[in-house]
């Protein structure tokens, strides 16, 4: 009988598979960083960390943290250094992947993390961009993680606090003056999105297995199209909960 | 052959000194640790008014100053509560002007360090790649576009007063920090003013035993004060763990105005100072200490 899992357990391993062996990946806190836990005990154990707060990890990260900053996660780091160094060598371009979570996306890969409703006239004020920003321009590829509700997944953004691929035209990016990047997956709650190379459109590219595409697209804010090799997102094996339920003892961020 | 003693004799006395109402301040440099919590509750306790406060991420203690209505304006990357959520706080002062409104210069964690690196390198801004085709540029008066194509100019950011807590300082001015130091030493060679406060201090033979550690040069240092326990609930690499419970304490005592103002009363108006403060936590605190060292390999100068 196959072992119940958690939407966050499913995307903690559905964020491993993004990162590949060899990797240099800007990391962030909650779910990401467990993915990275997660791929270097599975398939890439040679991927190293980068941390805005100053820190580089090519060895495993402990178990348990609830911040980037918990002294566990200094202890056997590659570097400690400053924000400034770490966000230089991400300028440079030397990050493969970069993970952000987010408030809302929208079909064109744009995150909000600023506001809801205008800056003048805020319905809600989120925290802000963070790092999120920086990765979102500065990464060769971006992944986002976030619960998936119509109120997040939207048409348009309220305001585009992390770059995407903007209003979808080929060259929006280049003609921000961006170098390189762009959203290559959000994934959510209930499934896979990624974007279309000729549309910039995000679609469904696979749906978790307690779900249905039906039920992804009703819970979309735009009329989500489905990938022409749609299928169910591939479920966590034993081995994959059993490391991150050990790299998250208290399921602070996974139950 | 020394130099002259930058030690203040109370958290209460460096603030009062350094800190006037209206100040620019930059706090919690280093991002989730060494965030100066001690001097932040003696600000609210002061009553200080019409400040600014700078800096990347702010974990709690920018949510927890805005509610006591001493902010004017923040200039930061995100605010809130980095293992709870939301700041609460923060939310009000914004949505409702709740117990004020505040401005926003809103960043990316990035721009903020190279404001502050403009201003510790004394030029008027720096040249990024980052925050292109971000809405944030269209907010923040001081990103703008170069005149190259591909590139924003970030002006400096030059912040009246910087608090930074130190596992060690002397009573000259040098200090050893370690761990992640996120934008510590950009805001302390960036700030008019630099107070450190420190875990320990100790005799200047031992941090110039290192000098590869030592965080600024002594001349950037106006006042040093002895706040053991100074960055609690944050962590403090070889001296304390983080509080995570603290944290989800007080996201969920703050949800309403009321059960921060009880909060505010409890936590820090009815503690004298930091260490009445440290002295009620008692085992609660002291369990956070390392149970064994973790001791570095030494290095040799000779």
């Amino acid at each position: 009988m196959p072992e119940q899992y958690s939407a966050q357990e499913l995307m903690v391993v559905a964020a491993a598979r993004e990162i590949r062996e060899d990797e240099v990946v800007f990391v962030g806190m909650r779910l990401p960083l467990l993915a990275f836990g997660l791929a270097k005990r599975t398939h890439a154990p040679h991927a190293i960390g980068l941390f805005e707060n100053g820190l580089v990890r090519d060895r495993i990260p402990p178990p348990a943290l609830y911040t980037m900053s918990d002294a566990p996660n200094v202890r056997g780091a590659a570097w400690a250094t400053g924000l400034l160094e770490v966000m230089s060598v991400l300028q440079r371009g030397d990050v493969d992947l970069g993970f952000i979570g987010g408030a809302e996306v929208d079909r064109f890969g744009n995150i909000n993390t600023t506001v809801i409703g205008s800056p003048d006239q805020p319905t809600i004020k989120l925290p802000g961009s963070g790092g999120g920003a920086d990765i979102a321009c500065l990464a060769q590829r971006l992944v986002s993680l976030m619960e998936h509700e119509p109120r997040r997944l939207r048409q348009r953004v309220d305001f585009i606090t992390s770059p995407g691929y903007g209003d979808g035209s080929p060259d929006w990016r280049a003609r921000q003056g961006l170098v390189r990047g762009g959203p290559a997956a959000v994934i959510t709650t209930l499934g896979v999105l990624r974007f279309d190379p000729s549309t910039r459109e995000a679609c469904l590219a696979s749906y978790h297995p307690f779900t249905s595409p039906e039920a992804v697209q009703a819970a979309t804010g735009w009329p989500l199209r489905l990938a022409d090799d749609l299928q169910p997102t591939a479920a966590p094996t034993a081995a994959e909960l059993r490391l991150i339920r050990e790299a998250d003892p208290h399921g602070f961020w996974t139950r | 052959m020394s130099l002259p003693n930058k030690l203040s004799p109370s958290l209460p006395d460096a603030i009062r000194r350094l800190v006037p109402d209206g100040a620019s301040i930059a706090l919690g440099t280093a991002l989730e640790s060494l965030i100066p919590f001690a001097a932040g509750h003696e600000i609210i306790r002061q009553q200080r008014r019409d400040l600014e406060l700078i800096g990347p991420i702010s974990d709690m203690l920018f949510d927890q100053l805005i509610g006591a209505g001493c902010v004017r304006r923040v200039t930061a990357a995100w605010v809130g509560n980095v293992s709870a959520g939301l700041g609460h706080n923060y939310r009000r002062a914004v949505e409702h002007g709740v117990p004020r409104s505040v401005e926003l210069e809103e960043h990316s964690n990035f721009s903020v360090a190279l404001g502050l690196q403009a201003a510790a390198m004394g030029v008027p801004y720096l040249p990024t790649r980052t925050l292109l085709g971000s809405d944030l540029v269209r907010l923040d008066t001081r990103l703008r576009p170069a005149e190259q194509a591909g590139v924003l100019h970030v002006a400096a950011i030059e912040p009246d007063v910087a608090i930074l807590h130190v596992q060690r300082a002397d009573s000259e001015g040098h200090a050893h920090c370690w761990g992640n130091l996120g934008v510590t030493r950009e805001a302390g060679l960036a700030a008019r003013v630099v107070i450190l406060t420190a875990e320990e201090i100790v005799a200047p033979e031992l941090l110039l035993s290192d000098p590869n550690r030592i965080l600024l040069p002594p001349h950037r240092v106006s006042a040093v004060v002895a706040v053991p326990g100074g960055a609690y609930p944050s962590p403090v690499q070889g001296y304390y763990g983080r509080d995570h419970t603290a944290f989800g304490e007080y996201h969920q005592a703050t949800r309403d105005r009321d059960g921060f103002l009880n909060w505010l009363q409890h936590e820090v108006f009815e503690v004298p100072d930091h260490a009445s403060y440290l002295a009620r936590l008692g085992d609660r605190f002291s369990t956070l200490r390392p149970r064994q060292p973790r001791l570095a390999a030494p290095v040799d100068y000779a």
